[in-house]
């Protein structure tokens, strides 16, 4: 049984690191700024279901809620600030592309 | 064995919901993609038995980022039909690589085979995450009330008016137009005749 189990986890941190392979290549290969904070939406996604499956695997399921809670808080502010920036670039800027954020210097 | 099927059945529609949103054309399709992703995170969370995290996933991040995704949108300027057929052409190019990547990572990963030497769980462990919430991780609380703030100051500033904008009515015809090299009288176009 016990066996059963650890062979289920260890699927569940395989597809954790298909979804984080996913999101980083987002990351890595979008040029538009929306799409870029998508991927870093779907990374914070693959942490947060690792952080439960470390604690559904150790027992301590109670502090790993407490941090995916802090998780969300913290993810939450960072996409309002990040879409608020890209607003505020799309505007300057007139193109949301990241090849056109040439001036940022002065 | 019926929690290991769904267990199993809700990780690959997460993977494949990811996948979706990362190779959707569409911006606004991608959006929706993360809001069902988070939605099938939040049934996962229920199935590990984390009904408060996964509440807050689904309230959370399924609704409150996707509506700020989807104003985010709405509030920028689309592509022309030109501009978008070239971005979809070139998007296409570099996003076809992804599922090949995935399949070849996935099969490395199962070749490899990581065992995974985990701790079995504790005997006397804390159960009551409201318990842990508030007793053991109340420094947590501080941090989070100060990102939040950090957030609302972000955002206040980002949004806040130019002197500039407000619609002041400049005191004379030139007083708001800005200087352009037609008022040096240094260059070409602005030598008087």
């Amino acid at each position: 049984m016990m066996a059963y189990t650890q062979a289920l986890f260890s699927a569940g941190i395989i597809f954790t690191v298909l979804l984080a392979v996913a999101a980083l290549y987002c990351l890595l290969f979008s040029r538009n700024l929306i799409r870029i904070l998508i991927g870093l939406e779907l990374l914070t996604k693959s942490v947060t279901l690792l952080i439960a499956l470390a604690g559904h695997i150790t027992g301590h399921m109670a502090l790993a809620q407490t941090m995916i809670i802090t998780l969300i808080v913290i993810e939450v502010v960072v996409i309002a600030v990040a879409a608020g920036i890209v607003i505020g670039a799309q505007r300057h800027n007139q193109s949301l592309d990241v090849r056109m954020l040439r001036n940022l210097k002065g | 064995m019926t929690f290991g099927i769904v267990y199993i059945a809700l990780l690959m529609l997460l993977l494949l919901a990811g996948i979706w949103t990362v190779m959707t054309l569409n911006l606004l399709k991608s959006a929706i993609g993360l809001a069902i992703t988070s939605a099938i995170l939040s049934l996962l969370l229920f199935l590990m038995a984390a009904p408060l995290a996964g509440v807050f996933e689904l309230s959370v991040c399924a609704g409150l980022i996707t509506v700020v995704f989807i104003s985010a949108i709405s509030l920028t300027k689309p592509l022309t039909g030109t501009e978008a057929r070239a971005r979809d052409h070139s998007r296409v190019k570099r996003f076809i690589l992804l599922p090949v990547i995935i399949v070849a990572v996935a099969w490395g990963l199962y070749v490899m085979h990581p065992h995974l030497d985990l701790p079995l769980p504790a005997a006397d462990v804390e159960r009551d995450v409201r318990q842990v919430f508030w007793n053991i991780r109340r420094i947590d609380l501080v941090g989070q009330i100060l990102v939040i703030l950090a957030g609302v100051f972000g955002v206040v500033i980002l949004f806040k008016d130019h002197p500039d904008t407000k619609g002041e009515i400049p005191r004379t015809p030139d007083a708001g137009r800005r200087t352009t090299d037609k008022d040096r009288p240094d260059t070409k176009e602005g030598t008087p005749a």
